[in-house]
């Protein structure tokens, strides 16, 4: 403090209190000597003030980390558990632990077949770039390497465009047993809430089975490249006789649904493009099909996504890290590099919404017609509302156009327009995406055509990107079959897609679609011309398009109706709730369907995690109330058991509206 | 200002004296100014003072804690800081300086028989050995909570040190029955993850996976046939459907590889549940698997046994006999501290005594044959090996006069009591029964009960007539085991056999207990089939052992080896009380070798369709240097699945190669000169 007062006199040349010259020379004199002193003090003062401040505090707080860290450790493992009740009450006991005590034990194997995105992908065999990753995830865990090399990452997760298969000298494969899907991320439970439940009533790795499989890859192309369909068939036939011959409960979760009606009509189906099973397979070897959030007629998110790349949750990874894909890991053009990946993974084209107008709506009708989005809340004191929605327009561009009536309605035909070659700038736009061979006019002349449904979306989707629908072409189907006994019906593109199938021969077999409900789920877009730049993606979602307070199911450009979060209740319900209910001719043996659909609530404080009543698409497979069906049904128990449907949403009224021969 | 001083000056004073010693720095300064006035230099003075004051109590408060924090963060943060520049560097750069040190590395196998154009052809099947495979919880009691799926074998052990008692709880089955104990179920870890790092950093099967890998392999032509190595061969069966599965799979993976039968590799203990294996699959089914008798022909291609022991390994038996076998845990071999040390409180031994002796598989590797094999008291077919006798040969001279005066190693006794009766010809041994030698129940103490192994039963007099038997053959050690260790042995001999069979048409021979003993099985009817015996020579291998009664208190273990007994010079086969044999550390050449060089070789009663057999023996060579890690041309049970030259022979089978093609034997030991002096009828 002293040379600090001391520093004052110099900067005031000539103090009031000195009266002799001599006085002064030595008061100077003395400055001096004290600077120089002071700048040495002053030297190591800002060395401890600095440096070693800052290690100090680096060590004083690692210190206090390893400390409460070791305190942590030693912590009895009942004391959050203790907490939790402390302040929420007493927790239920979990599923597993409380069917337990009811004297279930484990009867029937299980299979656990994953969605998309939910499986972990590993590396084979790559370029340079990749150095050091062989038997390392790429897809799932950390997602380590998507920070550090984002553009080898990319290179690595795409599949050859033309094919559909592994670009020459790079092989990423499935990651095989439970270790596949049970986390998702380190904390981000996917299976593993289900196989613990499961596991305390006698589960263990002998009678479950996750088929985990290429979800990138076309159904098809999974048996042609890793044989996955047949090691599906093989371990179920497996784990049959190993458990003294107690068929099978399968648990497909969103894709996997459509991934598992694949494999009923590829099982059954003859030998070279089939597995040869016999048309008794299914009856043999299935005792339940229970699908959870299954997207049976497709996700209207599955078109933002092929369109412009902007569904919130064509990667599950958005919901949970937003920041992954909208932050520049790629130095720009994150979007681009993202869709080019994307288009490359034929399976996101199984998704797209089958059956076109009959099942999605035309320009003014849809069978959700005047949905209101928070009836939940408005329950008491309800009004109906008189707005039709016009959620059959899958995408309009601009709001007007969306609530038009078709008659007003001036519409463009898109598909005459020649493409025009001469936008094309090779030099900026070094992400390809099929956009950049559109050129201007085209995508005014797509902006023209105004309002597009499930059906004419497809030929929408065909002139923007043709190369990923000739592929998808090849492997999936989107329509309405009129004849399902037509010969090319026995094509393996149909077997997918439930309204140009028939269910096998299984009278014994039960099917039952498990979902959430009550929580906002995209339907229908409102889009604009992106005018940016050349290299953008021409087309966005205009976020501005809001309902305000009596539309309220429009917010941000996205129509939303009920379902859970992801897939609409049309898409997981109508084939149970009408398609296949009693004999009809997508079900001829009369397989008996179930719905059970559970509704959403949001966990109650910050402790429960992700809820134990969720309705999420994904964080409904730690619901409890479904993980006591789902063992019900493996420890024996049939549907009546469980106390037949239940049913929250309108599906039986919605799917009454559709006039789908039976 | 002066005023300011001043004041302030009157305030330090009275501590003139204590900043004395503070001021020396400046007092040349003063020096300088001694023609100024006095009271100058007391106003400087003071000033000093006040500064030094501060200096003091500052220099207080930076003491203790706080250098500590200063410290612990300069660490942290040059360890971030290295961290950070070690992930900067470039993936090549320690290859790099790796090459500039030792010269250019060789290609791994992998990528060198990838340039020659092989493609991966017959699909894989390995099969692990005893503690490489992982174990996981899938049920516990209260004190395993939160481990659920999590690894308690494999990994990092970190449970081991936490919780230590639970963790031996739950790593023991059932001394009864051999299988869980209620209320806990412990389960192998399945897939390639099962066996491809044993802990972090400590490979066991990811090198070869890696090098099949560049040939094309990935896992569907992979398989790795994982099972809990703790239970017997057909509990596996039993329990967890294991051998079910691995049928199921390789018939899977043969009609998906477009009919390309299968390359067996198993490693081990994994080579003796082969065995079983291939018995069991063509047995009919109630007990076997009921895959017809062509099973085999249809769907193996060749068997690559790596460091199997066929006839078993004498360290199993010091392992059960007193826990102390270098090798009965591989763990011990890493975590050299870790078994030694007292982890559970005293009495580690007998905990992990314990836990190995419910452990039916151990003693699938007592050494079979008896004294047929292994030499009885005055023979053994090793006798006359000397450990240098290999590096004498290369630079040969005039040594073989040498070899007359060296004693003769009597291998035949495998467990002598005293270095002198070790040595002694038989006729002056004196060895009194212990058969008949009552149990003495008297001297139990129960407050060891908490540790139970059952020498607490056994009491004073049956551990003296142990010790007066003096001497044990591979036979007469079988008797000793169920004199010593009853309950367990009841449980073995369920479900492994040590003998010899005389008939081999006797229909007792279907039984699963026989299935896993070279000795008493057939081969199976593939004539195209082939088997290879791959293994490591060059190393000290345990053969023999000196013991001596422990001198401790009732609740140790009361057998130990006699770690004072040395041979007579550097050379000698004796150390530490264990005389050693050529091999690869834990599987003498003996074990892994006479199978294939003489008792399949050709047409005999235990080979009779004449499957072609093969030896390849690996000499072992250290790692040149530390950056090589365990070495690329390592012969230890083990490393040797590092070993690039057992990899490329490999990788050459399971491309399409034949054993012709890998020109047939390759033999270092005197494996053919041993063989010779076995009398097995054939």
């Amino acid at each position: 403090m002293s040379f600090l007062r001391r520093r004052k006199p110099t900067s005031t040349p000539s103090s009031p209190n000195s009266d002799h010259n001599n006085d002064d020379s030595d008061i100077d004199n003395d400055k001096e000597k004290k600077t120089i002193r002071e700048e040495k003090r002053k030297n190591t003062n800002t060395r401890w003030s600095c440096l070693d401040n800052c290690w100090w505090f680096v060590g004083g707080v690692c210190t206090v980390w390893w400390f409460l860290l070791f305190l942590y450790n030693a912590m009895p493992r009942s004391i959050p558990q203790y907490v939790t009740e402390v302040i929420a009450g007493p927790m239920p006991d979990p599923p597993g632990i409380k069917l337990a005590k009811e004297g279930l034990k484990a009867n029937h194997p299980v299979v656990f077949v994953p969605g998309i995105v939910t499986c972990g992908l590993e590396l084979w065999e790559g370029e340079s770039c990749a150095d050091g990753l062989f038997r390392k995830r790429l897809w799932g865990g950390t997602f380590g390497e998507l920070y550090k090399r984002p553009l080898c990452w990319v290179k690595h997760m795409s599949l050859d465009n033309e094919t559909g298969l592994d670009p020459p000298g790079m092989r990423i494969r499935p990651v095989s047993g439970l270790v596949a899907a049970d986390y998702f991320a380190p904390g981000f439970f996917v299976w593993a809430v289900l196989i613990a439940n499961l596991a305390r009533i006698g589960y263990e790795e002998k009678n479950m089975y996750m088929a985990s499989y290429d979800w990138r890859l076309s159904f098809q192309n999974t048996e042609v490249r890793d044989q996955t369909l047949r090691r599906m068939k093989s371990n179920i036939e497996l784990m049959v006789a190993t458990n003294g011959g107690k068929k099978v409960v399968v648990i497909p979760h969103s894709m996997g649904t459509l991934y598992f009606l694949h494999f009923m009509k590829w099982v059954e189906a003859p030998a070279p493009m089939g597995g040869g099973g016999g048309s008794d397979w299914c009856a043999k070897h299935i005792k339940a099909v229970m699908n959870i959030g299954g997207p049976f007629l497709g996700v209207p998110k599955t078109l933002a996504g092929l369109f412009s790349m902007e569904a919130k949750d064509i990667a599950i990874v958005k919901a949970f890290a937003p920041h992954v894909l909208e932050s520049d890991v790629f130095h720009f053009q994150t979007l681009q590099h993202l869709m080019r990946m994307t288009r490359t993974w034929d399976s996101t084209m199984s998704m797209i919404p089958k059956g076109g107008e009959t099942i999605w709506g035309g320009l003014d009708w849809s069978p959700e017609g005047h949905y209101e989005c928070n009836t939940k809340q408005h329950k008491n004191n309800h009004k109906p509302s008189v707005k039709n929605m016009n959620y059959g327009r899958l995408i309009s561009f601009g709001k007007e156009v969306a609530t038009l009536h078709s008659s007003k309605l001036e519409r463009l035909d898109f598909k005459g327009t020649l493409k025009d070659k001469k936008h094309v700038n090779a030099s900026i736009c070094d992400v390809w995406t099929e956009y950049h061979e559109m050129g201007i006019e085209n995508v005014e002349a797509i902006a023209k055509y105004k309002a597009y449904t499930a059906d004419s979306i497809l030929d929408l989707l065909y002139f923007v990107a043709p190369k990923m629908m000739k592929r998808g072409d090849a492997h999936f189907s989107h329509g309405i079959a009129d004849d399902l006994d037509d010969p090319k019906y026995n094509h393996y593109k149909y077997w997918s897609n439930p309204l140009a199938t028939t269910l096998p021969n299984a009278t014994d077999m039960e099917i039952y679609s498990m979902y959430g409900v009550g929580i906002p789920t995209e339907r229908a877009y409102v889009y604009k011309v992106n005018s940016d730049s050349k290299c953008n993606i021409p087309f966005k979602i205009d976020t501005l398009a809001d309902g305000g307070k009596d539309d309220s199911c429009l917010q941000g450009g996205v129509y939303s109706t009920d379902g859970d979060e992801t897939v609409p209740v049309l898409s997981s319900g109508f084939m149970f709730a009408k398609g296949w209910r009693g004999k009809t001719r997508f079900n001829p043996s009369g397989i008996r369907t179930y719905i059970r659909e559970y509704d959403h609530s949001p966990p109650a404080n910050l402790l429960e995690g992700r809820g134990t009543q969720s309705g999420a698409h994904v964080d409904i497979l730690g619901n409890f109330a479904l993980i006591e069906d789902i063992i019900r049904v493996a420890a024996g128990a049939t549907c009546e058991d469980l106390g037949g449907e239940r049913v929250y949403s309108d599906i039986f009224k919605w799917s009454e509206k559709i006039n789908l021969k039976l | 200002m002066s005023s300011v001083r001043r004041r302030r000056g009157s305030e330090a004073q009275s501590k003139e004296i204590q900043a004395e010693e503070n001021n020396k720095e400046e007092e040349e300064e003063e020096k300088e100014h001694g023609e100024d006035d006095n009271d100058k230099n007391k106003k400087k003075k003071k000033m000093k003072d006040e500064k030094s004051k501060e200096k003091q109590e500052k220099k207080r408060k930076w003491s203790c804690i706080d250098s500590c924090c200063w410290f612990v963060g300069c660490i942290c943060t040059v360890w971030w800081l290295m961290l950070f520049l070690y992930k900067l560097m470039p993936a090549s750069l320690p290859q790099y300086v790796t090459e500039a040190i030792t010269g250019p590395l060789p290609d791994p196998p992998g990528v060198k028989l990838k340039k020659e154009g092989l493609t991966a052809k017959h699909p894989v099947v390995f099969v692990p050995g005893i503690v490489t495979g992982g174990l996981e919880l899938w049920e516990g009691h209260q004190c395993a909570e939160g481990l659920f799926r999590k690894r308690l074998w494999g990994g990092t052990f970190g449970e081991v040190y936490k919780r230590p008692s639970c963790w031996a709880e739950h790593m023991s089955l059932d001394n009864e029955t051999g299988l869980d104990p209620p209320g806990i179920r412990v389960r192998p870890v399945s897939g390639l993850v099962a066996a491809d790092y044993f802990a972090p950093g400590y490979f066991v099967w990811a090198v070869l996976i890696a090098n099949l890998a560049h040939i094309g392999y990935e896992e569907k032509s992979m398989y790795m046939a994982a099972y809990d190595w703790r239970i017997s061969f057909q509990n596996t069966e039993v329990r967890d459907r294991a051998l079910s599965r691995i049928k199921s799979n390789i018939e899977l993976m043969v009609a998906t590889n477009g009919g390309n039968k299968a390359v067996i590799l198993p490693h081990s203990m994994g080579v003796l549940y082969f065995l079983h294996f291939m018995k069991w699959v063509e047995a009919p089914a109630p007990m076997g698997g009921g895959g017809g008798s062509d099973w085999c022909s249809k769907y193996i291609k060749a068997v690559v046994n790596i460091g199997g022991p066929f006839l078993g390994v004498p360290k199993a038996i010091a392992g059960l006999f007193s826990a102390e076998a270098r090798d009965i845990a591989v763990a011990r071999a890493l975590a050299p501290g870790f078994l030694d040390n007292d982890l559970f409180r005293l009495q580690t031994l007998q905990h992990v005594m314990r836990m190995t002796r419910t452990w039916d598989s151990t003693m699938s590797m007592i050494p079979r044959g008896g004294e047929t094999i292994w030499g009885g008291l005055d023979w053994s077919p090793e006798e006359g090996y000397t450990p240098s006798e290999r590096k004498q040969n290369s630079n040969n001279t005039q040594l073989t006069g040498q070899e007359t005066n060296k004693t003769n190693v009597n291998y035949g006794r495998m467990i002598s009591f005293g270095r002198d009766v070790a040595e002694a010809p038989s006729t002056e041994i004196e060895m009194t029964d212990f058969r008949g030698a009552i149990k003495g129940h008297s001297v139990a103490n129960t407050s060891c009960r908490d540790v139970w192994t059952e020498y607490h039963d056994m009491g004073v007099e049956g551990v003296r007539a142990v010790a007066e038997h003096k001497v044990y053959t591979a036979s007469s050690i079988i008797d000793l085991l169920q004199f010593v260790a009853p309950k367990m042995m009841a449980r073995g001999s369920a479900h492994f056999s040590y003998g010899i069979a005389d008939n081999l048409d006797d229909p007792k021979y279907q039984h699963y207990k026989y299935w896993s003993n070279p000795l008493e099985t057939k081969l199976p009817n593939a004539p195209d089939m082939e088997i290879f015996s791959m293994y490591g020579v060059g190393l000290p291998t345990e053969r023999a052992y000196i013991y001596k009664l422990s001198p401790y208190a009732e609740c140790y273990i009361p057998f130990e080896i006699d770690t004072t007994a040395e041979g007579p010079d550097e050379d000698s086969c004796l150390k530490g009380g264990v005389y050693t044999v050529d091999g690869d550390e834990t599987v003498p050449v003996l074990s892994t070798g006479f199978m294939c060089a003489k008792g399949w070789r050709g047409k005999t009663r235990f080979n009779p369709f004449g499957i072609k057999t093969y030896i390849r023996e690996y000499e072992h060579s250290p790692p040149a240097n530390f950056l090589e890690g365990r070495g690329t041309q390592s012969g230890a049970h083990v490393d040797i699945m590092g070993n690039f030259a057992l990899i490329e022979d490999v990788i050459r089978v399971a491309a399409g190669a034949k054993g012709e093609d890998l020109r047939g034997d390759q033999v270092y030991s005197d494996i053919f000169k041993w063989s010779e002096k076995i009398k097995l009828r054939l």
